[in-house]
């Protein structure tokens, strides 16, 4: 089962561990991604994301199918932010429940390492002294 | 056929608007389309990539675009 969401609230990290608690579950594994304040010596202000929406809840829909159908785990919780966040905000929560700890570790971290690869999410870095499209030129 | 592009990100910096309207001959592809717009803007050279999506799924090269289309230009992404 799947609980996707692309939000421009705030998220609620405990929304996303509901959806994943079942009795047969033996562990549940979560990701909390956080907005940090610096890259590499540069202090962040900011970030603003921007989907194409439609196009990235079906990517992040793929993903968790393909996760299901890899690892033995019972659901995927993803919940993604838009919009602009402070450092400390959370733009992406990842939820996974399995019989196994193993296989929930594994495909929480499949869901994240492929989201920052295939999901039409952008994300720009705000400093004092200018912004920068984060990954946007080699 | 006329072609209207969605853009995001630096896609829509280095357009300079959110909606982009390309001419194309019937039959091009999204290889095709992305040469005019590399010719166009080639502002997008220096990206590490540029995607392109029809009807919200990603194109390969061969895809063949039609008057109709939801068409977007995808920058590298950094979601997450």
């Amino acid at each position: 089962m799947l609980d996707i969401q692309l939000l421009s609230t705030p998220l609620s990290i405990s929304a996303c561990e509901a959806f994943v608690e079942s009795p047969e579950v033996g562990g549940a594994v979560v990701f909390i991604g956080t907005v940090r304040n610096k890259t590499g010596a540069k202090s962040v202000t900011r970030l603003e994301f921007e989907a194409y929406k439609p196009m990235a809840i079906n990517e992040m829909r793929k993903i968790a199918e393909r996760a299901l159908s890899t690892f033995s785990v019972f659901k995927i919780s993803i919940h993604h932010r838009v919009g602009i966040l402070d450092i400390g905000e959370v733009p992406v929560v990842i939820a996974v429940s399995a019989p196994h700890r193993g296989a929930a570790f594994d495909a929480c971290e499949f869901c994240i390492d492929e989201l920052k690869k295939t999901v039409p999410i952008w994300k720009k870095e705000v400093f004092e002294d200018g912004e920068i499209w984060v990954a946007a030129h080699p | 056929m006329t072609l209207e592009i969605l853009t995001f990100g630096i896609a829509r910096d280095i357009i300079g608007s959110s909606v982009l309207t390309v001419e194309m001959l019937e039959g091009a592809t999204v290889d095709d389309l992305k040469r005019q717009i590399l010719t166009l803007y080639p502002g997008f050279i220096a990206l590490s990539s540029l995607m392109i999506a029809v009807n919200t799924e990603y194109g390969n090269e061969t895809t063949v675009l039609k008057e109709g289309d939801e068409i977007a230009l995808i920058p590298p992404v950094s979601g997450g």
